[in-house]
């Protein structure tokens, strides 16, 4: 009994810091209430469709920004689909991250985009592990019986 | 067995992307809403049942309208899709004879004020800022319940027509997300 109330402690500090610390915004706390008996798995399902949308779009950055002549529109329209993800899911960094990174796409101003590609995928990596062990804290307590 | 005194109301919702229509989707659920989700405006104009007609050579575009039994009540759709946008998707449906009385809400991740107007214009009864809360998702049911009584009151429409066939302008400008 000790031990899952200790679990469910660290979960509710855990998830207080990621919130204090501005990985996550409300809009993630949303997406709990949307979880219930009949959809025990909504948040899992969409934070890991979040991470395949995102990881597929990283990859298109990369790829645009690599290419000798870039287009910046297609580079803007991806980056559109990634701020509209995380702002989707509560991922409230990457989701600044992008915003600057569309000013850079509309001033077509190329090194602004490398250094925004860069913040975005430093920005990504950080949430995706926290969001990863927050959700493996979930199922520990699930598992424990919570 | 007693009747039920309404049905359940059927929402359309439009996104092209996948998060969002998922999260639409549990939005409207936990309000008791039907819903059906397409990834794009074509696919929601077939569902529909307004499908244009790409065999005819007039100058403007025609639809036949084909009679269908689906029973959408209220259509949410993204603004910002490719190919055809919500705003378009907004304007086939308020010049669609049998479509314009099912209101439309618009939603846009860009809080852009003359997107906004544009929208509400050309008939858009809300637009919602995305991420879309169950807070805008509580405030469908008025719009709903007022189409519903409406239509309980309009007298049924002399139509001699089998098949009603609609001339509309074409819209050759596609306009930018970004305006």
């Amino acid at each position: 009994m000790d031990g899952l109330v200790q679990l469910q402690k660290q979960l509710v500090d855990y998830t207080a810091s990621l919130f204090h610390e501005g990985f996550l915004d409300e809009q993630f706390n949303q997406l709990q209430q949307l979880q219930d008996e009949s959809n025990p798995d909504f948040v899992v399902e969409v934070v890991t469709l979040f991470f395949e949308d995102a990881e597929r779009l990283l990859n298109e950055l990369s790829k645009t920004l690599g290419q000798p002549s870039i287009d910046f529109k297609k580079l803007d329209a991806h980056v559109h689909q990634l701020k509209g993800s995380s702002s989707s899911i509560g991922a409230q960094r990457v989701h600044r991250v992008c915003i600057s990174f569309r000013n850079s796409c509309e001033e077509q101003n190329v090194e602004g985009c490398l250094k925004n590609l860069q913040q975005v995928t430093h920005e990504y990596s950080l949430v995706k592990s926290k969001l990863e062990t927050l959700l493996r804290m979930e199922q520990q307590i699930l598992a424990a019986g919570g | 067995m007693a009747m039920a005194l309404e049905t359940q109301f059927h929402v359309l919702a439009v996104d092209d992307s996948l998060i969002d229509r998922m999260l639409i989707e549990r939005l409207l659920k936990t309000s008791s809403f039907n819903v059906t989700t397409v990834d794009s405006a074509t696919k929601a104009l077939k569902f529909l049942g307004l499908v244009e007609d790409e065999f005819r050579s007039f100058e403007s575009s025609v639809a036949s309208e084909i009679h269908q039994d689906v029973d959408v009540n209220l259509i949410i759709t993204d603004y910002c899709m490719p190919g055809m946008t919500g705003y378009d998707l907004l304007r086939k449906i308020k010049e669609s004879k049998s479509l314009k009385n099912i209101p439309v809400v618009i939603m846009s991740s860009e809080n852009v004020p003359s997107r906004i107007n544009r929208c509400l214009e050309e008939g858009a009864e809300e637009f919602f800022l995305k991420p879309v809360q169950q807070a805008d998702v509580n405030k469908l049911k008025p719009h709903l319940m007022k189409s519903r009584t409406k239509e309980e009151n309009e007298q049924p429409l002399n139509n001699k027509r089998k098949e009603m066939e609609e001339i509309y302008s074409p819209n050759k400008t596609r306009l930018r997300c970004s305006s």
